[in-house]
C-alpha cells in the first residue's frame, strides 16, 4: 500500500518534525567538519562505571527488576537528592527509574494533563517539552527566556502566560541551549505564582551538576514546592553516560504512582545493566564527575572569550556545557549563518531557532570538544564572520 | 587549588597549551601564567616537554628493556652515587628506586636487542655495586602517560544531536 499518511493519528501529524532534519543531513554529508553541535560530554563513561556493567552481566544481572527500579539504586538517589539538593525523597515511592528524563518527561506530562490542559514552557529549551504536551493532549504555552535576564525567567513573563488551563510549568536549568542557570532567589520569585496558580512543575535538572557558579538550586528545596515538584535527574551529563538511556523522577507518591502505572506498561523497568552501572557511578563516580566538570569550565571560559574575541555578543553561560551567542549583527538568519558556516568553513554549530522561536538570531555551540577543535573552530567562525563583514 | 598546581595538571596532558589559552582557561593575567611556567622551568618543577610517540607508525623497530638491578647501597650515600652512575649513560631512559625484591629499575633503550645486551653485560653487570641484573624486554606498548597505543582517538558521537 502507498499512501499510508490516513492512517496517522492526527495528533502526531500535528507535531512539527524537528526543525533542523535538513541541517542533519546536510552535516552528514560534509567533510572534514569540526562539530560543535553534539548535545553530549566528550568523555567516554567512566571506566570504573562500565566495568560494573560488565561484572554484573558476569554475574547474570540480565532480568527485570521492579517497576520502580532496583531498590539499591533508588536509595542511591535518595541519598544523592538530599545531599545535593537537600530534599528527601522515601525510596520505596518517591523514586522512580526511568528509560533516561526524556521518559520521565513523557510519563510525568501523560500523567497529568486533562485533554487541553496547558504546559508552560519557558524557550528557548530543549526540543522534547512541547511535542511531549502535545502527545499528552496538552497545549505548550511558550514564555519568553531573555539573553538581557541571562536566560532567567521572569516571574512577569511567566504570570503573563497563565491562563485558567494552565496547569504544569517546565523549568529546565542549567538551560540546554542557553547556559542560563536559575539562582535561589530566582526560583522564589517564582513560587508565589506557582503556588496561587496550583501549578505542577516538572523541573529537569539534568544538568545540575554542571553548575560553574555555586551549588545549583532546586526549586523542590523551597518552602510549599516539595509536593508540586517532580525533580528529574539522570546519569547521561554528569557521567558521560548518555547511551544508557538512565534518568529518574522524584516527587509526590500519588504522582509517582501515575506515572509508575503508565511506565510499567510501557517500559516495564529500565535496563538492569544500565541501573547496575548508575549504583556504581552515584557510589564511586564522584571524583572523576568533579574532575569532568572542571575540564568543562576551563573550555567554557575560552570558548567565551574566543567567540567574544570574534565579535559575536555572547553572556557568559553558567551551566551546563552550550553557549548561545548572537548572530543577529551578521544579518543572517540563525539557519543561513549555519549552512554556511558549515559549507564555506566546515563548522557544524546548531541554528538557536531549533529551541523555539526565541533562539532566532542565536546559534548553539557546544564546548564539549577538545581545546584545539574550538579554538579551530571559533577562528573559522570569525572567518566566515569576516567575509560578511565585507560584503 | 592553587594556580601552579593547576597550570601543571593542564600541561601535564597537553604541553602544548599556550599561555595564553592557559591565562583564559584559568581566568588569569597572561604574563603572570608566563612568569610563573618560567619560574617553574627554571626551578626544575618543569623539568622539561616530550611526546609520546608510536614509533611503530613509521616503522621504527627500536628496543626497551627494563631492568630489575640489585645493587649494595654504599655509607653515607645510600644508593644515590651507583643510580647516578647507571642514569648518567644516555641509553638509560628512567631509574626509579623500588621497595620489594630489587633495588632499582632501570629502563633502557636501543636500536636493536643485542645494543641492550651490550649495555647490560658490559655497562651495568660490571659496576661495582650491582649484585644482580633481570632484563625483561617490552613486546608491546598498550598504554603510555595516559595515552592508548592502538585505540584511535574516535569521536564516536554523532556529529548533530540535540
Amino acid at each position: 500500500m502507498s499512501g499510508m499518511e490516513a492512517y496517522i493519528s492526527d495528533v502526531v501529524k500535528s507535531i512539527a518534525p524537528s526543525g533542523i532534519r535538513r541541517f542533519f543531513d546536510l552535516v552528514s554529508q560534509t567533510e572534514g567538519v569540526i562539530s560543535l553541535g553534539v548535545g553530549e560530554p566528550d568523555f567516554v563513561t567512566p571506566w570504573h562505571i562500565r566495568e560494573a556493567c560488565f561484572y554484573s552481566l558476569e554475574k547474570g544481572y540480565t532480568m527485570y527488576t521492579s517497576n520502580l527500579g532496583l531498590l539499591e539504586l533508588r536509595e542511591e538517589i535518595a541519598w544523592y537528592q538530599k545531599r545535593t539538593i537537600g530534599v528527601e525523597y522515601e525510596p520505596e515511592d518517591q523514586i522512580l527509574v526511568t528509560v533516561g528524563v526524556s521518559e520521565a518527561i513523557d510519563i510525568a506530562l501523560r500523567a497529568l494533563l486533562q485533554p487541553g490542559d496547558e504546559v508552560l514552557v519557558p524557550e528557548p529549551c530543549y526540543v522534547s517539552y512541547a511535542p511531549g504536551a502535545t502527545l499528552a493532549y496538552g497545549k505548550a504555552v511558550p514564555v519568553e527566556t531573555f539573553d538581557q535576564d541571562q536566560y532567567r525567567l521572569r516571574p512577569d513573563s511567566l504570570a503573563a502566560k497563565i491562563s485558567p488551563r494552565s496547569k504544569v510549568l517546565i523549568l529546565a536549568y542549567p538551560n540546554n541551549p542557553t547556559g542560563g542557570i536559575m539562582y535561589r532567589e530566582d526560583l522564589e520569585a517564582l513560587t508565589d505564582i506557582i503556588i496561587q496558580n496550583d501549578l505542577i512543575v516538572i523541573s529537569d535538572e539534568i544538568y545540575s551538576e554542571l553548575t560553574y557558579d555555586g551549588q545549583h538550586v532546586s526549586i523542590a528545596s523551597l518552602p510549599g514546592m516539595k509536593d508540586r515538584t517532580i525533580v528529574m535527574n539522570g546519569f547521561s551529563k554528569a557521567f558521560a553516560m548518555t547511551g544508557w538511556r538512565i534518568g529518574y523522577a522524584c516527587g509526590h507518591p500519588d504522582i509517582i504512582a501515575a506515572m509508575t502505572k503508565i511506565h510499567q506498561y510501557t517500559i516495564m523497568c529500565a535496563p538492569i545493566m544500565a541501573q547496575k552501572a548508575a549504583i556504581e557511578a552515584l557510589r564511586h563516580g564522584e571524583a572523576q564527575m568533579r574532575k569532568m566538570v572542571e575540564d568543562y569550565n576551563y573550555r567554557r571560559k575560552l570558548i567565551v572569550n574566543s567567540l567574544r574575541q570574534i565579535g559575536l555578543e555572547c553572556f557568559e553561560p553558567r551551566g551546563a556545557f552550550y553557549c548561545f551567542p548572537s548572530i543577529e549583527k551578521t544579518g543572517l538568519s540563525s539557519e543561513e549563518f549555519c549552512a554556511r558556516l558549515l559549507t564555506e568553513e566546515q563548522v557544524a554549530v546548531v541554528p538557536g531557532n531549533a529551541f523555539g522561536y526565541t533562539g532566532e538570531g542565536y546559534i548553539r555551540c557546544c564546548y564539549a570538544a577538545s581545546v584545539s577543535n574550538i579554538e579551530k573552530a571559533v577562528e573559522r567562525m570569525g572567518s566566515l564572520i569576516q567575509r560578511l563583514k565585507n560584503q | 587549588m592553587d594556580l601552579q598546581k593547576r597550570i601543571l595538571e593542564l600541561i601535564e596532558h597537553d604541553a602544548r597549551l599556550s599561555a595564553k589559552t592557559l591565562a583564559i582557561m584559568l581566568e588569569e593575567d597572561e604574563d603572570k601564567i608566563q612568569k610563573l611556567i618560567n619560574n617553574m622551568e627554571q626551578d626544575k618543577t618543569i623539568l622539561g616537554y616530550n611526546t609520546v610517540i608510536n614509533w611503530d607508525n613509521i616503522g621504527y623497530d627500536g628496543v626497551t628493556a627494563m631492568i630489575d638491578v640489585k645493587v649494595t647501597p654504599e655509607r653515607e650515600v645510600g644508593f644515590n652515587s651507583i643510580a647516578e652512575r647507571i642514569y648518567r649513560f644516555p641509553e638509560v631512559r628512567c631509574v626509579y628506586l623500588m621497595s620489594g625484591t630489587y633495588d632499582l629499575s632501570v629502563i633502557v633503550e636501543g636500536d636493536n636487542m643485542k645494543d641492550v645486551a651490550r649495555f647490560v653485560s658490559y655497562k651495568l653487570s660490571t659496576l661495582e655495586n650491582v649484585q644482580s641484573t633481570v632484563t625483561h624486554f617490552v613486546l608491546k606498548r598498550y598504554k603510555q602517560d595516559h595515552f592508548i597505543f592502538e585505540e584511535a582517538e574516535v569521536d564516536k558521537r554523532l556529529v548533530v544531536s540535540l
